[in-house]
């Protein structure tokens, strides 16, 4: 896809019904699967999908994220998950909520 | 084959991603395209049971395998259907349904849903219904279309397949228009892959470069107004492109075919290979055949490869192509594909793309072999270039 959407921090994502989030033991990783389709997520991306509840706002996931990683800063992260986010807006993985 | 959404970016890592059960040849429909074998007939008899597959499903679990196709032949023909799909999504696979629609029901689609089914491909020839039959050999089109609708109506993501040949492709802005209507997630305008029932019918089935440039330029119109509602998967085929396909992502690599008398296959036209054997998952485990078999042992990697492929910097991306197609145009499966332009053989790809032309232009042999037992002598099925 080309258009590049924007996440703003007051939204809520969750995951494309059409994608299948899970823990993959033969792997040791996270995957999306899809159809006929497998995406292979690293430790990174796993962590911010599992935020994607339709719940949290973004704000409030990086924050959450922040702290598991002791990271006191949120700021720090916030760059790279908004980044993340547009991408799996852009491939599909992710769509907002309302 | 190319496959919705089979741009893999997993490395199979030596284990098989991919598993696809045909489980029966069977097959309520007559495509002129199909390539399922010639003499599929003589695979009646011999079936695998439900035990037998269930066998194979929970091996390739344990062996990693996350994605199971179910296929044909028409797969709702086993009355087992649902009971082998249930038990792949408890083991926690992510199944596929592969089917023409023929044989599905509201109530099976529930039950299917129930089960845990994922995805449903439905076959889908056009929207003219003429056209739609003529190409299934039978009636079949509103069938198809009102199961389409009872599909997305339970909710399944769809893709939508169709083959693209010369009888449809002027329909494709149309065909476009009924999948928007029909709100299916994915479209794949599929390449005929000429084998088989599809390799007899070449001459009548095979669109022009011209016609499908023109069919490019209408997907694109398409997509810039559809936006990201819909993925559409098209691509130029390997007859006209001039570079061989990533045929199953290498031989051996990540994909395993089942076929319904329990062969184990690196892909569903490795049969046609003569001078292999094919084990089955009768006698084997699905382990011994996917790492010791010599079937599978015999194209993995590239210590197979012979020149041009074997100095080529490409031979990681495309693998040499498709092994199946090289012996059926060249006679030796360890051939570069000659829809390679590096293939001492190319010129037999360039020779049917023009004697499609000719025989379109002199209008000769105009009837299309729709797939029935007896139609085609078996020996038919290559042209061997001497």
């Amino acid at each position: 896809m080309s258009t590049q959407h924007q996440v703003q921090m007051q939204d809520r994502y969750e995951i494309n019904p059409l994608f299948l989030f899970r823990w993959e033991e033969s792997q040791e990783s996270h995957v999306l699967l899809y159809p006929e389709g497998v995406v292979k997520l690293n430790q990174t991306a796993a962590t911010i999908l599992k935020h994607c509840d339709g719940e949290l706002t973004v704000d409030q996931f990086i924050t959450e994220i922040a702290n598991e990683f002791d990271q006191t800063d949120p700021e720090v992260i916030a760059q790279s998950v908004v980044k993340f986010l547009e991408a799996s807006h852009d491939k599909g993985w992710i769509r907002a909520k309302n | 084959m190319t496959k919705a959404g089979s741009e893999l970016r997993i490395d199979g890592d030596g284990k098989p991603i991919w598993v696809s059960l045909e489980l029966t040849y069977q097959c309520p429909l007559k495509c002129v395209f199909c390539s399922n074998p010639l003499d599929y007939d003589s695979y009646r008899e011999g079936e695998l049971t439900t035990e037998q597959w269930k066998k194979v499903i929970r091996e390739a679990r344990e062996m990693g395998a996350m994605q199971i196709g179910f296929t044909g032949g028409e797969p709702t023909l086993r009355k087992d259907l649902e009971e082998l799909i249930g038990y792949a999504d408890d083991l926690g696979f992510y199944t596929n349904l592969i089917t023409s629609g023929v044989g599905l029901t509201v109530e099976r689609l529930q039950r299917l849903k129930e089960l845990g089914l994922k995805h449903i491909q439905l076959g889908f020839q056009s929207c003219d219904e003429q056209v739609a039959n003529q190409m299934a050999g039978v009636e079949s089109y509103q069938r198809k279309l009102s199961i389409a609708k009872e599909i997305k109506a339970l909710g399944f993501p769809m893709v939508l397949n169709v083959p693209v040949t010369r009888q449809n492709l002027p329909q494709i802005p149309d065909i476009l228009l009924l999948a928007e209507e029909l709100e299916v997630e994915y479209m794949e305008l599929a390449n005929v892959q000429y084998y088989n029932w599809a390799l007899v019918n070449r001459d009548q089935l095979l669109p022009t470069r011209a016609e499908l440039e023109w069919a490019e330029r209408e997907v694109n119109k398409f997509r810039e107004r559809i936006g990201d509602k819909m993925t559409i998967f098209f691509v130029i085929p390997d007859y006209y492109d001039g570079r061989p396909k990533a045929c199953m992502n290498g031989w051996g690599s990540i994909h395993l075919t089942i076929a319904p008398d329990g062969s184990a296959l690196p892909c569903s036209q490795a049969r046609t290979l003569k001078d292999l054997t094919f084990p089955t998952v009768k006698d084997h485990s699905l382990k011994w055949l996917w790492e010791q078999s010599e079937t599978f042992m015999k194209y993995r990697g590239d210590k197979w490869m012979k020149e041009p492929c074997c100095s080529c910097d490409e031979r990681e991306k495309d693998f040499g192509g498709c092994r199946c197609q090289a012996l059926a145009l060249t006679g030796d499966a360890a051939n570069t594909d000659p829809a390679c332009s590096k293939s001492p053989h190319h010129h037999v790809i360039q020779e049917a793309i023009s004697g499609a032309e000719m025989a379109r232009e002199l209008e000769i042999n105009q009837r299309l072999i729709v797939r029935e037992a007896g139609a085609v002598a078996v020996e038919l099925k290559t042209e061997v270039e001497a």
